[in-house]
């Protein structure tokens, strides 16, 4: 994990001995959950937002990146290894430096909500920001989940019930949930635990448009609502002073659609919430004047080893292998056939010759 | 920041680092076909003992990743061998590789002997490596792991003949990507800020015909009296430009067309930092500028080759421009004969039964030799060993070992090694029948449509070599050609992995509104239907209306006073 000395951090004195510790304290997933080519464009949303996040100085160590669905190197990309938000590829998004935590058949719903490995390792004075994109149930007539992979589903009562959870056990102090999906606002109707924002791209009954599509590559590049997320993102630096108003005013006057903001949960006045807070990197730095005693690594001593000489091993030994005999692991007792068919030849000899035959025998 | 280090020294001993060297090497061969083939080898040496516990526990690196350290001493492995491919290597145009890889992720691990749960070990190996290289390996379980009984003997030091340590799995339908290669980069000692790594670029290195990058770990001798071993790490990174992707169809090719960059210093860590170019088709093939008098030869693959060295630790390979680009330019076109050849396919119509067909071609004019044939096959193609023929010039060819493990639904996949003696010049044939499993309606995956793969077959041979191999294994060969040990001189060892195979299991339909319909009327109608007349149904007798000619009759007769008719 590099650490990066930023302004925040107010550190330029270069006589400093001693370690020095930054602490980050954004968490931020940014989950991406459908497959299919023509979900391009929700792997650019979430890929752009995960960008963003790492260029204000969050380390790829506390973000969880799921994508359903491999883009960039899919046969049907006419430039692999790349994954574009603008339209004649001027805006690379996947870039050369990207970690995916969760991929393909990995995200599913239990991933999400209680991943068994590489986990978010969050604490109570953590501010942690959720990106969702994907399908709702809109074709389908409802609203309320969100499809998983094409083949499972979140609710949002799930959702909430998993926010609760993580409230009672302290792993949060603040959360900004966004989601870009149709109806989107459907999704965070529930939500009851303290401090938590949420966005949404569009009211219930309403869908998300997407914005641009990309002659050469074939799809849709972008979602509307991230698209003018992307945009004011760029314009935020690490010392912005931007606040969550601005953020929630982002899209709504430009689009067709009316995006949502549910902000009654929410502590503090929206007003005074820096974007930095979810988007960007606090570090805390303790500096110590005391020296470090590096001791040398011990040469391990080569009167150790075993003088055998050491040879390597015949990669194809022939006669070796046809005289390998097949190892028999465990005895098992003879198969019921066998046992019936010794008993039927005993029976048959006894009965031909009579039992007195019996005491020559054993 | 200045850190102010401090030497132990106890009692007046002086405490030596470890010794740990890094050499990196990058082969470029043009091939017949017009396209190019760029090998990138990175080598760490450390001289160490990862298995020690206590006071003597590794805990200081300089060169060798920790990451890597840490999971070797935490797992007791002996070697570790993964790759991550995208693409299949075409032999017939190509040739061998150096390093040969199956499609997908391949990771097979001997573990030390005195590991008592190979299993449980080869878990959380599995589950912490796929976090370290950003891959599914957590799909690794052991429904795919098998234990070879012959293949995969280890290639580095060790007596350990004992298969129960080995483990072996395949992922054919893993995808390679930015997000593989950027930890793998990460493991270099140099990043990938200084050296011959500058020139990955993920933009050009997978917009190619074969991409495949591996980590090899193995214990090795030092010297050659080998009184002692070392660790090493290789890191390998195999990739194919095609001239009609990414060479705009022109057979020209430099440093700067195939990665989007130059060279401009070797790696300040590295103890040797070489370009190697492939010209013993020089002239007749293609020309090479700039030249230089620097030549090697080697004896790789069974074949005498030349190769223009350029070394990048001496200023004067970069010239003025402090830029070294090589330029290659084809004149000519030539066919390529492998010596040893394998592909595989399925035959078969419809979703019940079908048959899989190996064919191994030995080229060779005259002589026959042994290949060790290895398929794993997953459990839902249920595999019918008596019908297994091995045919060789239309006739039957006995193997000479088989070991076949059958597989358990559900819990291990099909297992099976034959040894088979190819005759000369000639085409063999392994064909056996399977039958299509049914799975439960949670085992597929989310587009079952696409099909389920089953992993590459590894062919294992030893090839006669048309020219005397040397057995001394000193530390100045080039990387490409020490990695796999020699041990007799007429013969080269070499593993060819075929392609892997997609099939169609019997899909059922997973479409809603088909399934809702269906099963929601079918149950209200049979079942509440039923029911609900069963409750609340009850009969009367209805008389229906008699008839014109009977109405007529009851009408007369009740004028009359007579009973009427019924």
């Amino acid at each position: 994990m590099a650490f990066s000395l930023d302004t925040n951090c107010g550190l330029l004195n270069h006589n400093i001995i001693g370690p020095i510790y930054c602490t980050s304290t954004i968490f931020p997933p940014d989950i991406l959950i459908t497959q299919f080519w023509f979900n391009y464009r929700h792997v650019a949303n979430t890929l752009s937002v995960y960008r963003s996040v790492k260029r204000l100085g969050i380390p790829d160590s506390h973000i969880v990146l799921m994508l359903a669905d491999d883009m960039a190197c899919n046969y049907r990309n006419p430039k692999p290894a790349t994954v574009f938000s603008h339209k004649n590829m001027e805006f690379n998004v996947y870039g050369d430096d990207v970690e995916v935590d969760y991929r393909g058949y990995e995200v599913t719903v239990e991933n999400f909500l209680t991943p068994r490995s590489k986990r978010l390792l969050s604490d109570d004075r953590s501010n942690i920001l959720i990106y969702l994109t994907g399908q709702t149930g809109n074709s389908h007539g409802g609203n309320g989940f969100l499809k998983f992979q094409d083949s499972e589903e979140i609710s949002n009562m799930e959702l909430a019930d998993a926010f609760e959870q993580m409230w009672q056990k302290r792993r949060y102090n603040e959360l900004l949930f966004i989601i870009d999906t149709c109806q989107g606002a459907s999704m965070y109707e529930r939500f009851y635990s303290p401090n938590l924002m949420a966005l949404a791209s569009s009211q219930v009954g309403e869908d998300s448009l997407s914005h641009q599509p990309d002659l050469a590559i074939g799809v849709h590049l972008m979602d509307k609502y991230t698209f003018y997320l992307l945009e004011f993102l760029e314009e935020v630096h690490p010392a912005s002073q931007a606040n969550m108003n601005d953020l929630v005013s982002v899209c709504a006057h430009r689009v067709s659609v009316s995006p949502g903001h549910h902000t009654d949960l929410f502590q503090r006045n929206p007003g005074s919430v820096l974007i930095t807070d979810f988007f960007g990197s606090v570090r805390k730095v303790e500096i110590t004047k005391d020296t470090i005693n590096l001791t040398s690594s011990v040469k391990s001593g080569s009167g150790d080893m075993q003088i055998e000489s050491l040879t390597y091993v015949d990669q194809l030994p022939v006669a070796e292998i046809i005289h390998q005999k097949p190892k028999q692991k465990d005895w098992h007792p003879p198969d019921g056939f066998i046992l019936g068919l010794w008993t039927l030849i005993l029976l048959v000899f006894f009965q031909t010759y009579g039992i007195k035959h019996l005491k020559h025998i054993f | 920041a200045a850190f102010l280090l401090n030497d132990g020294t106890k009692n007046g001993e002086t405490f030596a680092p470890a010794k740990d060297q890094f050499q990196e090497e990058l082969v470029i061969r043009p091939l017949h076909s017009g396209d190019i083939y760029a090998s990138f080898q990175f080598r760490t040496l450390w001289d160490t003992d990862f298995l020690q516990e206590g006071q003597k526990k590794v805990s200081h690196y300089r060169l060798f990743p920790k990451s890597l350290g840490q999971v070797l001493s935490k797992f007791s492995v002996q070697e570790l061998h993964i790759s991550f491919t995208q693409g299949f290597w075409r032999t017939m145009q190509w040739g061998q590789p150096f390093i040969p890889s199956p499609p997908g992720a391949e990771l097979w691990v001997w573990f030390h002997d005195t590991v008592s749960d190979v299993d449980g070990n080869w878990k959380e190996l599995t589950n912490v490596l796929s976090g370290i290289f950003c891959a599914s390996l957590n799909f690794i379980d052991m429904t795919n792991t098998v234990q070879p009984s012959a293949s995969f003997k280890p290639l580095g030091l060790g007596n350990a003949t004992d298969h129960r340590f080995l483990r072996y799995a395949t992922l054919p339908r893993e995808i390679v990507c930015t997000e593989n290669l950027t930890p793998w980069k990460k493991l270099l000692p140099c990043g990938s800020k200084a050296g011959l790594a500058v020139l990955m670029k993920s933009e050009k290195l997978f917009h190619s015909s074969f991409h495949s990058q591996a980590v090899h770990i193995r214990p090795i001798c030092q010297d050659e009296q080998c009184t002692s071993k070392a660790w090493e790490l290789r890191q390998t990174l195999n990739v194919v430009f095609d001239h009609y992707t990414s060479g705009q169809g022109k057979k020209e090719w430099s440093l700067f067309k195939m990665f989007s960059r130059t060279l401009t210093e070797a790696c300040p860590l590295a103890s040797s930092s070489k370009v190697y170019v492939d010209i013993t088709d020089n002239p007749e093939l293609f020309e090479l500028s700039p030249a230089t008098p620097l030549l090697s030869q080697a004896v790789v693959l069974g074949d005498r080759r030349t190769y223009s060295v350029y070394d990048l630790t001496r200023a004067e390979t970069f010239g003025q421009l402090r830029s070294f680009n090589l330029l290659l330019r084809w004149k000519g076109d030539n066919m390529l004969r492998p010596l040893l050849h394998a592909e595989r396919y399925v035959a078969g119509f419809g979703l019940q039964t079908g048959e899989i067909h190996t064919v191994i071609y030995n080229n060779h004019p005259y002589r026959a030799f042994p290949v060790l044939l290895m398929d794993s096959v997953p459990w839902y193609l249920q595999l019918y060993i008596h019908t297994l023929t091995v045919t060789s010039k239309s006739r039957d060819n006995k193997p000479s070992y088989i070991h076949y493990q059958p597989a358990k639904d559900r819990h291990r996949p099909h297992l099976l090694e034959m040894l088979i003696q190819l005759p000369p010049h000639s085409m063999t044939e392994v064909t056996v029948q399977f039958e299509r499993a049914l799975l439960k309606w949670t085992e597929y995956t989310p587009d079952p449509n696409h099909g389920f793969y089953v992993g590459s077959s590894v062919v294992s041979a030893l090839v006669p070599s048309m020219v005397a191999m040397s057995t001394n294994f000193t530390q100045d060969q080039p990387l490409f050609s020490s990695f796999v040990p020699v041990k007799e001189e007429s013969s080269y060892f070499v593993r060819v992995y075929t392609e892997p195979l997609l099939v169609n299991l019997p899909t059922p339909d997973f479409s809603m509104p088909y399934n809702v319909i269906c099963l929601t009327c079918t149950v209200v109608a049979v079942g509440y239907g039923s029911f609900y007349n069963l409750l609340t149904r009850t009969f009367q007798v209805d008389e229906p209306s008699p008839p014109l000619a009977k109405r007529l009759a009851n009408f007369i007769r009740r004028i009359r006073g007579v009973p009427l008719l019924a």
